[in-house]
């Protein structure tokens, strides 16, 4: 979606970065992947993620604002009360006033900021009226995406590991000899943040997630989806987004998972309805082919269960 | 409150024991085991910064040049086992022993013999610890937080969970100390009231240890029972839960972390008012602000697990809670402003790094805002806008009022000026390289760059070498506070009035410089214009 292409051209290249810089700071379009000198958090690409770019910005806002009055006073407090300039020290050591205003404004402004997070965390914690499941599993050190159902209806082994690119594989090991520069997918460089097999979500679906790992913990975090959730062995966890705008959203792992917990980055592809479904029936034949025989062992197994049994192992399969 | 000098015979004459060994390894004298400690802390300051220093070389740049992957996250868990347990507690430890009784008109410590066994017992806790690196299989590499499932693939989980308990043996031996030393040992009129706010936030802060270190011990133990006797505390297969150690853990981590900024806290409120001439605004409101943030400590521990997909009620819970905090800090902040408003001030070494204090560990505190909104954390969580978060109230917060201490209490010590000179070059080296170095990781975790990552994207290569010439530059510059000390300990000629400072109040200057190594024998005769906090109406 964004990757405007910055060539490695020394002038144009600054030139760019430096739009790059107002875009970042003042993010009229929002991209969603990191960029060289981004200083603050992107509005992302989801329903939910302006909630977090939001409330980043007001809470910087607030602290600016707080932070020029108390640094103001004291750099004029260290400029006027200076022994060097004269000054007498004064023998007051107490305003009760002053102690019950800068008690009492902290507290209102708090109370703004909790009300406004409170409504983000609501709103993040409804996974309900989702069309979508898709199980996220963290391993050591790759992610196994399950599609789950869609539509109301629910998907048979349509699942895949998805793990770190070849190019990048190559480029890290140690004293590899190859430049990270190097590794770019249509101009934009996706060192470390590039995989194998994308998971591939519709835009403009409600989509749940449910996380959980096989081995430790790991995270699953896409900036631009506004939120990372752990994965946690035993555990699943839920949340959910829904993609307002076509594009390849990277992320990578964010919970320490061992020697390559750098290395299992996230890439989540959101394409139009129309596309996503012709794409996951293609995974779906491709699962299950139309097979005219069934393989010995599972129509024999399948066989003293009922009468279909030639049907069954086609269509459903048994869940183990 | 008065009592007699209570501290063993063993030597009645004046002077300190001739024999080295005698001296520092059967030392009971708080004097001479507060210089233990100080040593033994600087040590482990510059080796947990080594460690450091190859986390920002390998950061330097894009691609693997310099360790494995493996390596590096020894590093991180190392760097962070050593600066907290072996560097930040036992300086504060260090500053509390020789400065406690001192303060308070004690002759020494109220268990002098217990002092002696919980420094000793450090050296042997830290050389377990970092003997781990050279032992087959390495050292710990599942983070300082020491997460189960993933710490519990290492080898030396044995190694690590003995060093804890040792240091935490010798925190709690050390707390014990320090309350009773206050509780029982001040000098009569020295009202707990009266008391120096460092006395007071070490006072706090000595229960905080008392609550936490067992727990954290707890903690551990069932890590070792789970990797060796086949226990399933945090195993999901075996019916335990892994988010149960997180819950444990930061039971006791929450209040860890005040532990490292609280006396930081008591010895910003004795610098600042010594340099700006004017007693410390709100002497109450400044004991009240901490003891609230200690008794908050204890309720906002889950504001670490915001992403482990905690229920609603429990993140607003916990997301409110931590934003209470900002209250009584913001309150500390404000007085410390108002003790500099109406001064005469004077800018020596250890008010410098007194004053960068305010102002770094506050933006340290504006980044804790923001995290403790939760859905903005859902971003922030462990990516680099952490890491940046806690280096300013750790690095510029905790070790910055530990620099400003030892320059305000060095003269005290040694009984000569340190070199102002370079005490400022120490400093400006030290405030400007510190900023390069942190601040820019604030962008990168905006950017969406993670913590504890050996290699990153190209596009975050640009603020990592930033950090990375900055982290090299403030590692550079703590050599001059070394140079500083040991010019200070054995070169230095200018002699060191009793009263070091022109606006000193307390007890401690009341002693000689060098302080005589026993001093209050008799309990002083105390006149309430001698103290900084003598007659305290609000």
């Amino acid at each position: 979606m964004t990757s405007g292409g910055i060539r490695p051209g020394s002038i144009k290249r600054a030139v760019a970065a430096c739009a790059l810089f107002a875009l970042a700071m003042f993010g009229g379009v929002a991209f969603a992947n990191p960029q060289p000198g981004q200083l603050n958090m992107t509005r992302g690409a989801s329903e939910w993620s302006p909630e977090a770019y939001f409330l980043n910005n007001v809470a910087l806002g607030v602290c600016v604002v707080i932070g020029i009055l108390v640094f103001g006073a004291m750099f004029i407090a260290m400029f006027r009360f200076r022994k060097s300039r004269g000054a007498v020290a004064e023998k007051w050591s107490h305003n009760t006033m002053l102690e019950i205003v800068w008690t009492t404004i902290p507290v209102i402004i708090l109370i703004v900021l909790a009300y406004l997070a409170t409504g983000g965390l609501r709103t993040f914690a409804d996974t309900t009226g989702s069309e979508m499941t898709v199980k996220v599993t963290g391993y050591q050190w790759k992610w196994r995406y399950d599609y789950v159902d869609y539509k109301g209806k629910a998907i048979e082994k349509v699942g895949f590991m998805s793990k770190l690119d070849y190019e990048s594989d190559e480029t890290r090991q140690l004293n590899s000899g190859l430049d990270p520069n190097a590794v770019k997918v249509d101009g934009y460089n996706t060192y470390l943040i590039n995989v194998d097999k994308p998971l591939v979500v519709p835009v403009g679906v409600k989509i749940r997630f449910v996380i959980t790992a096989g081995d430790v913990i790991h995270s699953w975090w896409v900036p631009a989806l506004g939120w990372k959730m752990d994965a946690i062995p035993g555990i699943v966890n839920a949340a959910w987004t829904n993609i307002t705008e076509p594009g390849e959203y990277r992320g990578q792992c964010a919970e320490l998972c061992g020697q390559d917990h750098g290395f299992m980055p996230i890439v989540v592809k959101a394409v139009p309805k129309e596309e996503f479904e012709k794409w996951l029936a293609d995974q779906q034949a491709q699962a299950n082919p139309p097979a005219p025989a069934a393989p010995a062992g599972a129509s024999t197994a399948a066989a003293p269960a009922t009468a279909q049994a030639t049907e069954a192992p086609v269509s459903q399969g048994h869940q183990g | 409150m008065a009592h007699d000098a209570t501290h063993d015979h063993h030597d009645d004459h004046h002077g300190a024991p001739s024999n080295f060994f005698v001296r520092w390894c059967m030392s009971t004298n708080h004097k001479d085991i507060g210089t233990l400690y100080l040593v033994f802390s600087l040590l482990m300051f510059f080796i947990g910064g080594s460690f450091a220093m190859v986390i920002r070389a390998e950061l330097f740049k894009p691609g693997l040049q310099l360790v494995q992957p493996y390596f590096f996250n020894e590093m991180t868990t190392m760097h962070a086992l050593v600066m907290i347990f072996g560097a930040v507690m036992p300086a504060f430890v260090g500053l509390g022993n020789w400065m406690i009784p001192l303060m308070i008109g004690a002759p020494d410590m109220a268990l002098p013999r217990m002092n002696n066994l919980s420094f000793w017992i450090l050296p042997f806790a830290f050389a377990l610890l970092l003997s781990t690196l050279f032992l087959p299989g390495g050292g710990p590499a599942g983070g300082w937080t020491m997460y189960p499932p993933l710490s519990l693939q290492g080898d030396s989980v044995a190694y690590l969970v003995f060093a804890v308990h040792l240091m935490g043996i010798s925190s709690i031996m050390g707390a014990i100390n320090i309350i009773a030393t206050i509780l029982n040992m001040r000098a009569p009129g020295m009202d707990l009231l009266k008391m120096p706010v460092f006395v007071w936030s070490w006072l706090i802060t000595a229960f905080l240890l008392i609550a936490v270190m067992p727990v954290l011990a707890g903690a551990v133990t069932m890590l070792l029972t789970d990797k060796y006797f086949g226990t399933s505390f945090f195993n999901a297969a075996g019916g335990g839960d892994p988010v149960l150690f997180q819950h444990i853990f930061w039971f006791f981590g929450h209040p860890e972390v005040y532990i490292m900024i609280l006396p930081a806290f008591g010895l910003v409120s004795e610098i600042i008012p010594t340099f700006a001439r004017k007693p410390i605004f709100g002497y109450k409101a400044m004991v009240f602000a901490i003891a609230s943030i200690a008794f908050l400590s204890f309720i906002v521990w889950a504001h670490h697990m915001f992403a482990v997909g905690l229920p609603l009620g429990g993140e607003i819970f916990f997301m409110y809670a931590t934003m209470l905090i900002a209250v009584p800090t913001g309150v500390k902040v404000f007085n410390w402003v108002s003790t500099m408003w109406g001064g005469s001030m004077t800018f020596e070494t250890p008010m410098l790094f007194a004053i960068a204090f305010v102002i770094l560990f506050t933006i340290g505190g504006f980044s804790g805002l923001m995290l403790a909104l939760a859905p903005a954390d859902f971003q922030y969580h462990d990516s680099y806008f952490v890491v940046a978060h806690f280096h300013y109230v750790l690095v510029t917060g905790a070790i910055f009022a530990i620099i400003a201490g030892t320059y305000y209490w060095l003269p005290k010590w040694t009984g000569h000026m340190y070199s102002e000179f370079w005490g400022k070059m120490h400093f400006w080296n030290s405030v400007i390289w510190v900023n390069v170095l942190f601040f820019p990781q604030h962008f990168l975790g905006l950017a969406g760059m993670p913590r504890r990552i050996p290699d990153y994207n190209v596009a975050f290569a640009n603020f990592n070498m930033i950090s990375s010439i900055g982290g090299f530059l403030f590692g550079a510059s703590q050599l001059i506070f070394v140079g500083v000390i040991i010019h200070c300990c054995f070169f230095s000629k200018k002699k060191a009035p009793d009263r070091v400072w022109e606006g000193a109040k307390g007890l401690e200057w009341t002693v000689p410089s060098p302080a005589p190594f026993h001093t209050f024998e008799l309990p002083p005769v105390i006149h309430d214009e001698e103290l900084a906090h003598g007659h305290v109406e609000d």
